[in-house]
């Protein structure tokens, strides 16, 4: 929770950036469940290579997806954010991907 | 296509967006990237449902069971590559003052997600005996 610097405007009574860090609050959320059963998948038969470099993947594009979330949440944290850099929706959408690629490369 | 391409050379150039146009009202672009996001969640919980497919009905044949699960993944991965395009669309079109994209996709998810989940009840209900 940022203070009100001198020359901030009034912060925006919709508490719209507030509303889009709770949504990234939310997607990490989700990209956390998603990572756990594509960990859970990773070790649901015998230990082998694949299935131990399919977790150690899933953890990395969780960690990926959350430190993407996190700047995100940080630069939310004024009282006019800058638009969201092209490179982190990106990032975002690429970890997503990853993981279903890297689940569905599990399950094959 | 070539409106997709366009919008393909937008992810990698992201300065360009910023050439075009004025920049919105920030609420407008905040709004916009929470509709990405909603649109990344639809993704992650498809591709949680592939997942899911997979571990928890074991009891399904592997072609049909790898075939849901498959599916259901391919169309999170879709879902989240549309919802990069969707945002930059949106995007562009604010700062030029245009009229926001329209799309069809909305309609074509929901009605393969009804699909998907008839043919899921079908064989949960069925599918034991084969």
């Amino acid at each position: 929770m940022g203070g009100t610097a001198p020359g901030d405007e009034v912060r925006d009574p919709g508490l719209q950036p507030e509303r889009t860090r709770l949504a990234w609050r939310r997607t990490t959320l989700s990209c956390t469940v998603v990572a756990v059963l594509g960990i859970k998948l990773a070790l649901v038969d015998d230990t082998t290579a694949a299935g131990l470099a399919g977790l150690a993947l899933s953890a990395l594009l969780w960690i990926g997806f959350l430190a993407v979330a996190h700047r995100r949440i940080r630069a939310l944290d004024a009282a006019r954010p800058r638009v969201l850099s092209t490179r982190g929706a990106l990032l975002a959408a690429g970890c997503t991907v990853a993981l279903a690629v890297c689940g569905a490369a599990l399950i094959w | 296509m070539s409106r997709f391409v366009q919008s393909l050379r937008l992810w990698f150039a992201p300065q360009r967006i910023r050439d075009e146009g004025e920049t919105p009202d920030y609420r407008f672009s905040l709004a916009n990237e929470r509709t990405f996001l909603a649109w990344i969640r639809t993704a992650l919980a498809l591709i949680g449902g592939g997942f899911a497919v997979d571990q928890f009905l074991p009891d399904l044949r592997w072609a049909v069971r790898v075939g849901l699960a498959l599916a259901l993944l391919a169309a999170g991965v879709l879902c989240a590559l549309r919802a990069v395009n969707h945002w930059i669309r949106c995007e562009r079109a604010m700062r030029r003052g245009e009229d926001l994209p329209v799309s069809r996709f909305p309609a074509v998810l929901s009605l393969t997600v009804a699909v998907v989940a008839v043919a899921m009840v079908v064989l949960v209900l069925f599918g034991r005996a084969g």
